[in-house]
């Protein structure tokens, strides 16, 4: 278990250390260089461009500035807005909480919605299944801004349940404008994990161990919670993590059309603004949110699963 | 033989000889397990097909009977249909009787308690039967936790107990051990110490040494046998493997494609079998030499249940097949102390007897 | 570049079904791809022919303004009714479909083009190539598409060909993971040893037989690639960082948030839902062409094999 640990651990940081040169790299190299976007449309003199250049310490080598920005980053200090002027870490921290907390209640409806779905799939054969499979085959393809869409239209325009855009104030409020941008976040999802549940429990179904269990008059919850779900877990484990990672990259979307004020829109808003040291803390920390997502699952895996704790596994 | 055997045909019932009897139904009044009538069919796309014919067997209480037959014959089948552990969509016949109690008619709690304190089985991939996830000890002790309300610290005191019984060393460190850190050989030992701890009065072994190691299959099944009898448990003892069913077993019953085609005492069954594809299984025997280099080898190769046509299943393959074989299915009929499905088996074994006095 | 689109929607194409009996194509059709199939095939060809006859098609000027069609409902001179600025929905939706399927289909294009012969170096030669070309995999794979794509409009500005250009980085290693996997085990069979002692060169064996026998896993990942990239461009499009504004494209469209407002959903849903039934097609499709079953289907399959695979025995075992 430790051996796995360390070797995830390994492979996480090297990965986080590797986009964030990819990140860094890229945004400083682009055209449109830094401070043209402070310049906008004026032609500076070539004494201002210096000075500034100096300040933001464009004026440095790119490996140094790197390790200037990566020190920076591991003490906190993501550097300053180069539109507002803010640090990058308070305006970065005010949208992390709330897209953290989106994240999580779209999870929470994924895991309910999608294992219940994929569950009852599994353990009704035949018109239920079937049923179950078109359900999930649609709502695969729905994406975060078309569901987003359809939300807005019935229970925020129609029927005025929700708010169509925006947290509002206090944490009720926030909870309140978050429903609707967590159910677009979770469509897709949902029939993602309802489909892998259903398959895994199909297989654990039909397993031996699941009919020395029955043989010996065990109760057939039982069965059901200590044989048959219990085992069937880590696939659906991995494709919990792997979910949750792709809802950080969906609330790009969703924040966007929601106006939820969160990384995601943080994120599109910096771009359009060309705000590179926000556009760098907000990339990366959605990777590495991806990263330790991913890392997580394969963790859970080990503990449910005895035989993958011994060996440190392929990555 | 109960009320619940079908009709006048059954060779059971009307026997004129009273070895066959006692050989079918030991002398012990009230059998433990008895199957009349077996007829098991399995769903497939188009209708259903027979995998099991009309089985009719029956034990005593203790007793250990030898279930002998090629893959396909249906030896598996039949110790699913006692358990009631058969694939969905299967259809079966006849009655399956334990203590007197119609298996198939018993409801939810009745089945489990059946298969809870009636009979215990033994599988034969112990790696693939036992939970992968979950520690030996939570195997052990689930079934006596759950059913019966056992506290755990003393469900895992017997059951360290019990690995001690079936040989296998510092049992309290194994009860913390996954499966996949034991052998196959201590794996299907803490199966058959599963199975002892529940203390059924039927133990159904399918095939429990196939998958080990020749040289541990002795063995394993030697622990199973000692402790089956020193706690008085009967056995259905399933092997395609026809001297280890002699070996554990008094009574033997060989299966050819879904039906029984012979009964016989282990010791009997040894020095005369009587159906000829009972004794292509034993290899050339002494009374029948001249025939020897044809049973050898049983030439052709076992069909199922389903396949066999109107007469009997073995005719294809049998050096003394007639006309009549192929058209009328034999019945289990008693002869030579045991009981035998042949049209012609008083014929060829007279013939051999001559043959071998003159 | 649209070829490509067509590719899964054209059956005909597919090497799943050698042309030896021409007797029965349609029974042929439905046995390989399905019922589903053969319906997601033929809404795909309809909305190819959209994009490519789009002028012809179209009842309307995609950019014709009308202030008094303002939010008009459907009626015969707008079959679908018109948006805020009285724009023709049905002839936007029409000149819609060549953006929406260029971008994905320039997308799935440019990642074959690297992945494949990545994938096959790396299937062929094995060793530090494999486990090279496999970390630098496992990095993109990393990066969500959607943020490299953004990420590149931060560089770049907005528009459909940063978008296009980082989407085909992303999908590299989806494509080429599964040519990789087949192609191994092609490699591994014992054809390609025969092919190669007979002294066949490397380019010749991989291009003219491993690449052969995987096209249809290959072809049918493409698919399924396709759909994501339309769903990903879509979503940029959306967010109008890639198509941008007043060109009529589906993830455009569906941007409209003052008719979403004030309760207008036809503008906003019709392009919605074409681009979902896009995807659900490509899919179904893509799991067609790859030779996938869907799964209640293949449970009674599998059952049926196994015994149908005893039945010709039993005649021979009878016979004999």
């Amino acid at each position: 278990m430790g051996r796995l640990l360390l070797h995830r651990l390994g492979g996480l940081v090297t990965t986080l250390l590797l986009s964030s040169v990819v990140i860094f790299g890229s945004l400083y190299l682009a055209p449109g260089s830094p401070e043209n976007v402070l310049f906008g449309s004026r032609a500076p003199s070539a004494a201002a461009r210096a000075a500034v250049r100096h300040q933001l310490h464009l004026d440095q080598p790119l490996p140094v500035r790197y390790w200037d920005w990566l020190t920076g980053a591991l003490h906190g200090d993501l550097g300053h807005s180069m539109v507002t002027g803010q640090s990058v870490a308070s305006r970065v921290g005010s949208g992390l909480g709330t897209t953290l907390l989106l994240v999580a209640m779209s999870m929470v409806l994924v895991i309910v919605f999608g294992l219940g779905l994929g569950a009852v799939a599994a353990l009704r054969p035949g018109r239920v299944d079937a049923a179950a499979n078109a359900l999930t085959s649609v709502s695969v393809t729905i994406p975060p801004f078309v569901a987003s869409t359809l939300l807005i239209s019935v229970f925020a325009v129609r029927l005025g349940w929700f708010p169509a855009s925006g947290t509002g104030t206090g944490f009720a409020d926030l909870l309140r404008g978050l429903v609707l941008p967590a159910c677009a976040l979770a469509v897709v999802s949902c029939g993602f994990l309802a489909r892998i549940t259903r398959n895994s429990l199909r297989e654990q179904l039909e397993r031996e161990h699941v009919q020395t269990a029955l043989v010996r008059g065990l109760p057939r919850w039982v069965v059901l919670r200590d044989h048959v779900f219990r085992n069937a877990m880590p696939p659906v484990v991995t494709a919990i993590g792997l979910l949750t990672s792709g809802l950080f990259a969906s609330t790009l979307v969703v924040e966007s059309a929601f106006a939820v004020p969160g990384i995601g829109q943080l994120t599109i808003q910096s771009v359009a603004q060309k705000d590179f040291p926000v556009v760098q803390a907000v990339a990366l920390l959605l990777v590495a949110a991806f990263v330790i997502c991913n890392a997580l699952s394969d963790l859970a895996q080990a503990l449910i699963d005895p035989r993958l704790r011994t060996a440190g596994r392929t990555a | 033989m109960t009320s619940s055997s079908p009709g006048g045909s059954d060779p059971l019932r009307a026997t004129p000889d009273g070895t066959a009897a006692a050989t079918a139904h030991p002398a012990t009044a009230a059998p433990l397990l008895e199957l009349s009538g077996l007829t098991v069919r399995l769903a497939v796309e188009d209708g259903s097909r027979a995998v099991l014919d009309g089985i009719d067997l029956s034990l005593a209480p203790g007793e250990a009977l030898g279930l002998v037959g090629e893959s396909g014959s249906g030896k598996s089948m039949t110790v699913r249909a006692v358990t009631r552990l058969l694939p969905g969509g299967a259809e079966v016949d006849g009655t399956v009787r334990f203590e007197g109690q119609d298996v198939n008619a018993m409801s939810g709690p009745e089945l489990r308690a059946y298969r809870d304190r009636g009979v215990g089985m033994i599988f034969q991939d112990p790696r693939a039967h036992i939970n992968p996830t979950r520690r030996i000890g939570a195997f052990l002790t689930e079934a006596l936790i759950r059913n019966r309300g056992t506290g755990r610290r003393e469900a895992e005191a017997r059951a360290a107990a019990v690995l001690a019984e079936v040989g296998i060393d510092s049992p309290e460190r194994r009860l913390r051990q996954y499966p996949h850190e034991l052998s196959g050989g201590m794996l299907q030992r803490v199966m058959i110490a599963s199975v002892l701890l529940a203390e059924p009065r039927l133990i159904l072994a399918d095939e429990p040494t196939t998958a080990l190691d020749v040289t541990i299959q002795a063995e394993v099944v030697g622990i199973l046998d000692r402790l089956r009898r020193e706690r008085g448990m009967g056995m259905v003892f399933i092997t395609h493997d026809l001297d280890l069913a002699l070996a554990v077993c008094r009574r033997v019953a060989v299966m050819y494609a879904g039906r029984i085609v012979e009964v016989r005492e282990a010791e009997e069954l040894h020095r005369r079998a009587a159906h000829p594809y009972t004794l292509g299984l034993l290899g050339s025997r002494p009374s029948i030499d001249e025939r020897a280099d044809r049973l050898d080898a049983i030439p052709g190769r076992p069909v199922s249940a389903f396949e066999s046509g109107p007469g009997c299943a073995f005719a294809d393959r049998c050096a003394h097949v007639q006309p009549v074989c192929r058209e009328e299915r034999p019945e289990l009929e008693p002869f030579q102390g045991g009981l035998v499905r042949c049209h012609r088996v008083a014929e060829i074994h007279s013939r051999q007897d001559q043959e071998a006095s003159a | 570049m649209t070829t490509l689109a067509a590719a899964p929607g054209a059956p005909a194409g597919t090497p799943t079904a050698p042309g030896r009996t021409a007797r029965a194509p349609l029974a042929r059709l439905r046995r390989t791809f399905g019922i589903s199939g053969i319906l997601a095939g033929v809404f795909l060809l309809a909305v190819l022919v959209l994009a490519v006859a789009a002028p012809l098609l179209a009842p309307a000027d995609p950019n014709a303004q009308s202030l008094l069609d303002s939010y008009a409902g459907p009626s015969s001179a707008h079959l679908l009714g018109a948006d805020g600025i009285g724009r023709d929905i049905l002839s936007r939706l029409v000149f819609g479909s060549r953006t929406s399927l260029l971008g994905p289909a320039l997308v799935v294009s440019i990642s074959l083009l690297v992945g494949i012969p990545l994938a096959l170096l790396a299937a062929w030669y094995g060793g530090l190539v494999d486990a090279t070309v496999a970390r630098v995999f496992d990095l993109v794979y990393a990066l969500p598409g959607l943020l490299l794509a953004v990420l590149a409009v931060a560089l770049f500005g907005p528009g459909l060909t940063p978008a296009v250009a980082a989407l085909s980085i992303a999908y590299v290693p989806f494509l080429a993971r599964i040519v990789r996997a087949a192609a191994l085990q092609q490699r591994n069979s014992p054809y390609v040893d025969a092919l190669a002692v007979q002294g066949f060169g490397v380019v010749r064996i991989t291009v003219r037989h491993i690449l052969r026998n995987i096209a249809p896993v290959v072809l049918g990942q493409a698919a399924i690639a396709f759909g994501y990239a339309l769903l990903d461009l879509a979503s940029l499009s959306y967010l109008g960082l890639a198509v941008q504004a007043p060109t009529s494209d589906w993830g455009v469209m569906v941007s409209d948030s003052d008719a979403l407002m004030k309760g207008y959903w036809l503008p906003v849903l019709a392009p919605g839902v074409l681009i979902v039934l896009c995807v659900l097609s490509l899919t179904v499709l893509g799991a067609r062409i790859s030779g996938e079953r869907p799964q209640s289907y293949l449970r009674l399959r599998r059952g049926a094999t196994k015994r149908s695979t005893t039945k010709p025995s039993t005649t021979k075992g009878a016979g004999a």
